[in-house]
């Protein structure tokens, strides 16, 4: 592969970025690449340094804001005709409804995971009120004369809070998958959008 | 590591690649390469963050017929430096402790 070649296959993968901001990354890696060459690495050693465009454009649009991808799509590439405006006008009831509904879709689906790990975490709250509860009011009554109660209030107190330790790390980990998620979800609606673009 | 702590490391080592003059992308990987090997999509993330911030300011030059972005670190950036130095001397004095071999019972 040449550097003219990298660049035009840098050029194709970043086509739903904003002009501007794809021009400056094809600016860099041309620097880069120039900068190798003149060094005395060969065009091809100097590529290879470098890393494969695939890689390279991944981690471009990961760093990209989704506001930003969106934006862009958002706005088209040339002026509507008068026509079209009047159609996407007229259209509007249905795309845009089908649209507020896809966008509510994936949002609450979203959400309710999001409410999963909520409850997840209440579930872990409860416990540890039980347990603290149980052993405080388990004493009291032991105390206050009633003692295979209290023994068992204090029992079921520590159960609890045994309870709570291992949720605790099930909080933890749903808690950290729940980003992991979040991550991958943001990044495949992204590269969605790009994809979109390549193939117009 | 840390994923917040070691985004702030790699910014203030690209600050002290240009800490003494100004300098250019590859030169900056180079300097860096025996301490830390860095990507080409890293180290622009973190210079346009560090532009944004007003750490360091660019200027284009032409150089062998060809345009190159020169790197120069601010007032300001030179401050990030200090500050990271002397957080670090805090956390180096922890890292002793905390691997000190007898512990704390001497």
């Amino acid at each position: 592969m040449s550097k003219q070649e990298f660049l035009a296959q840098l050029k194709v993968k970043l086509s739903g970025l904003p002009k501007a901001e794809v021009e400056e990354h094809l600016a860099f890696y041309s620097e880069m690449i120039d900068d190798r060459m003149e060094e005395g690495q060969t065009e091809e050693d100097a590529l290879s340094d470098i890393g494969s465009v695939d890689d390279i454009a991944k981690q471009i649009i990961a760093d990209i804001p989704l506001l930003k991808i969106a934006k862009e799509r958002m706005t088209p590439k040339r002026r509507l005709k008068v026509w079209e405006v009047v159609l996407l006008a007229l259209g509007s009831p249905i795309w845009l409804s089908l649209g507020v509904a896809a966008i509510a879709v994936l949002l609450s689906l979203y959400i309710a995971l999001c409410a999963v790990v909520v409850s997840v975490w209440a579930a872990f709250v409860s416990l540890v009120g039980c347990g603290v509860g149980g052993v405080i009011g388990g004493t009291v009554l032991a105390a206050t004369g009633n003692a295979p109660a209290g023994g068992f209030l204090i029992g079921a107190g520590f159960v609890s809070a045994g309870l709570a330790v291992l949720l605790f790390f099930g909080c933890k980990s749903a808690t950290k998958s729940i980003f992991w998620l979040t991550k991958k979800y943001v990044l495949s609606i992204k590269k969605c959008l790009i994809k979109k673009e390549n193939t117009l | 590591m840390d994923i917040q702590l070691k985004r702030g490391l790699l910014d203030v080592c690209v600050l002290a690649a240009i800490k003494n003059e100004e300098s250019y992308g590859y030169k900056m990987l180079k300097d860096m390469k025996p301490y830390l090997e860095m990507s080409e999509s890293t180290l622009y993330t973190i210079l346009k963050r560090l532009e944004l911030s007003k750490l360091l300011t660019v200027r284009t030059a032409e150089h062998g017929g060809r345009l190159r972005k020169y790197y120069k670190i601010t007032p300001a950036g030179l401050a990030r430096i200090e500050d990271f130095k002397s957080e670090w001397r805090e956390v180096m004095s922890i890292y002793r402790f905390v691997t000190k071999e007898d512990g704390a019972c001497e």
